[in-house]
């Protein structure tokens, strides 16, 4: 029988299936986060039952971290206390944690595939939506609730469901200036923030074949954004290339056998998916959000849509540009900014860094603007320096911050204050989401970048 | 943890009329930092129900005295976003057993069933049906039957069937959870780890 990449993956880790009911998936790697993880802990203790597979399970502490003076001990006492539980957690079960000052710590969706922690074939969950990232391996990767979290301490499995099959197809060229944030944006304004609901995706076509993994990342990781549990795209000589040599990557006659069984993690032809679309690279443009969902977005040079041209209800499109400050019609051009965020799973990588110094290399930061350079982890911040990255940022007005997840999702102090408009490479503008009463335009690191040196939205294609 | 069983519930509802709620909004970012599942209804819906300065915003439905109940009722693709669980968390434990809705995000919906409260999915016509009903009388009672998989607006008596997997409706009806099943076959689970590759 033909089988998708997603079939051979899941198909291979099924334990059990349960009759009308889930299948019962054996997961490989689960990595393991501060927020999500405590209630699991508790209720092993409260059953009395350890950690079955302490060796498949990573630690790392990422949301909850200040991203400024990670040498002093942590200011807010519910942060600390959640820290330190992780910390204790990670002790008491033999479980790796790479904490607050560790050289690897970081975002837990950028340690991952940093450290080769991430292989393609792998069933990868961790209790945080964009788990998905981890997609662009191969691997099928999903978030998890708590509830599941402490399925897969205690047991290794979780029990879900098959999700339905979508391949998303992108072929021909992207234009200047288009990156892989712009073609997720894309995707997402086209299928919405449900329309992949109930399915796992896979990408295909030119578009994701000559994309970086860091790009692929970006992409996968914005897959639960149209509702999607992940998205997928199939390894290739570059993924190879990527994870080899890496801590946790396999090496020698354990390479070779891996390396075997990888090479048959491709869609075979003729398999047939549940959904599938197709798009033109070439339709694609630099993107940019102008509501309060990932789904709402348009090319930068458009205007804002009116509401009887969308989907779904006017009353809630209308409260979302109340929200926003914005009205039907208006450009994005030119919308004054207050606040620049460049970091998150999404966006914190080196590329991203490489991205935004080339556009604002011999330019100065606009003094309305107020900048957040966040990187996804430690090894990103190494390497920052080391390529003078961070030189380029200090002579246009830049500060570099420590890295965590930050302002994404502002749950320690970096909040975008009320009313505040902030461009932002992260991967959610729901309402408040950086911060209470924030208003967050979705962008790629170079519009970000456009719009740190300018003050206001600006076509970063004007400035390459 | 096993939690409450699920048999038949009929309650008042509480409207919600919009789409796309995410876990955001349902228990903002800020509110997580529990390292125990206590107090989480507190912080439901924190930024639509309070003000910056912690006044109720009247107009907010939980603030309105008119409406009360176990049922919470949204627009379609609720609980998109995060995988947080405490945005189930904080529905049950402001008091809520089940939310129905047009449509569900996965991860919310999974989280809900994986905690005790039951996820309803209706039709968007039946969903009008029942925003129509409680606009009319914020009395009606909506009767959610679980063994039979109905929904029942009790003022007009218009009634749709919902679906749910055997499997997981046991769970509900029993108040049993997937890690008493899990746990239950740790040496298939053994067997298998031992064969594979990573």
């Amino acid at each position: 029988m033909k089988k998708t990449l997603f079939d051979k993956v899941w198909d291979s880790h099924v334990v059990q299936q349960v009759e009308d009911g889930p299948d019962i998936l054996f997961i490989d790697r689960h990595m393991v986060h501060e927020v999500t993880s405590p209630v699991a802990f508790l209720g092993l203790k409260n059953r009395n039952i350890p950690v079955l597979y302490p060796e498949r399970t990573f630690a790392t502490a990422d949301h909850n971290t200040p991203t400024i003076n990670q040498h002093l001990p942590v200011e807010d006492p519910l942060s600390a206390n959640q820290l330190k539980a992780l910390e204790e957690n990670a002790a008491a079960h033999g479980i790796s944690y790479w904490g607050l000052g560790h050289e690897k710590n970081g975002i837990v969706h950028v340690v991952g595939p940093e450290y080769g922690i991430t292989q393609p074939g792998a069933t990868i969950v961790c209790g945080d939506s964009h788990t998905s990232t981890h997609g662009a391996f191969g691997a099928i990767a999903f978030g998890i609730g708590t509830s599941e979290v402490e399925m897969v301490l205690s047991t290794q499995c979780i029990m879900q469901p098959k999700p339905k099959s979508m391949r998303i197809n992108i072929n021909g060229e992207l234009g200047k200036g288009v990156t892989p944030k712009d073609v997720a944006l894309y995707i997402i304004s086209r299928l919405t923030t449900s329309g992949a609901t109930g399915y796992f995706v896979e990408y295909a076509g030119d578009v994701f074949t000559s994309m970086t993994m860091e790009g692929r990342m970006t992409v996968c990781n914005l897959s639960i954004e149209m509702g999607a549990r992940g998205g997928m795209i199939a390894p290739d000589e570059k993924t190879f290339d990527y994870i080899q040599g890496r801590e946790f990557t396999p090496t020698g006659a354990a390479w070779d056998k891996a390396k075997a069984y990888w090479d048959t993690l491709h869609t075979d032809e003729g398999a047939s998916f549940d959904k599938e679309y197709h798009f033109d690279a070439s339709e694609i443009e630099p993107m940019i959000t102008y509501g309060t969902n990932p789904g709402m977005g348009m090319g930068i040079t458009n205007g804002i849509p009116n509401a009887y041209a969308v989907e779904g209800g006017a009353a809630t499109y209308k409260k979302s540009l109340a929200y926003m400050g914005y009205n039907e019609g208006e450009d994005m051009i030119g919308k004054p900014i207050d606040f620049v965020f460049l970091g998150s799973c999404t966006n914190g990588r080196i590329e991203d860094f490489r991205a935004f110094a080339e556009i604002i290399k011999g330019r100065k930061k606009a003094d309305n603007v107020t900048a957040w350079l966040v990187p996804g982890s430690h090894k990103v911040l190494a390497a920052i320096k080391e390529e003078g990255i961070l030189d380029e940022l200090h002579n246009a007005g830049f500060e570099l911050r420590e890295p965590g997840c930050s302002a994404c999702l502002a749950m320690n102090d970096d909040k975008i204050p009320a009313g505040k408009y902030a461009v932002s490479t992260s991967n959610r503008n729901f309402e408040g989401r950086q911060g209470p009463g924030s208003r967050t335009l979705l962008a790629s690191p170079i519009v970000a970048a456009a719009a740190a040196v300018t003050g206001k939205v600006t076509d970063p294609r004007t400035l390459l | 943890m096993a939690y409450d069983k699920f048999n038949v519930l009929t309650s008042t509802a509480v409207p919600l009329p919009i789409e796309n709620v995410d876990t955001d909004q349902i228990i903002p970012a800020r509110f997580l930092k529990a390292t125990e599942r206590i107090g989480f209804g507190d912080n439901l819906f924190r930024d639509w129900r309070y003000n910056q300065d912690d006044s109720p915003k009247e107009d907010f439905v939980l603030n309105n005295p008119r409406y009360s109940g176990k049922i919470l009722v949204g627009g379609k693709n609720f609980g998109s976003g995060s995988s947080r669980e405490h945005a189930a968390w904080a529905v049950y434990d402001y008091g809520f057993r089940c939310v129905v809705s047009s449509f569900f995000a996965d991860i919310f919906k999974n989280n809900c069933l994986n905690i005790g409260v039951l996820p309803v999915q209706v039709s968007p016509a039946f969903l009008a049906d029942i925003y129509a009903a409680i606009e009319e009388d914020a009395s009606t009672e909506l009767v959610v039957d679980l063994p039979a998989q109905t929904i029942t607006i009790s003022s007009t008596g218009a009634s749709e069937s919902f679906d749910i997997n055997t499997y997981k409706k046991g769970n509900m009806t029993n108040g049993f959870d997937d890690i008493d099943y899990l746990l239950n076959i740790k040496d298939s689970i053994r067997d298998f780890a031992a064969n594979t590759p990573l």
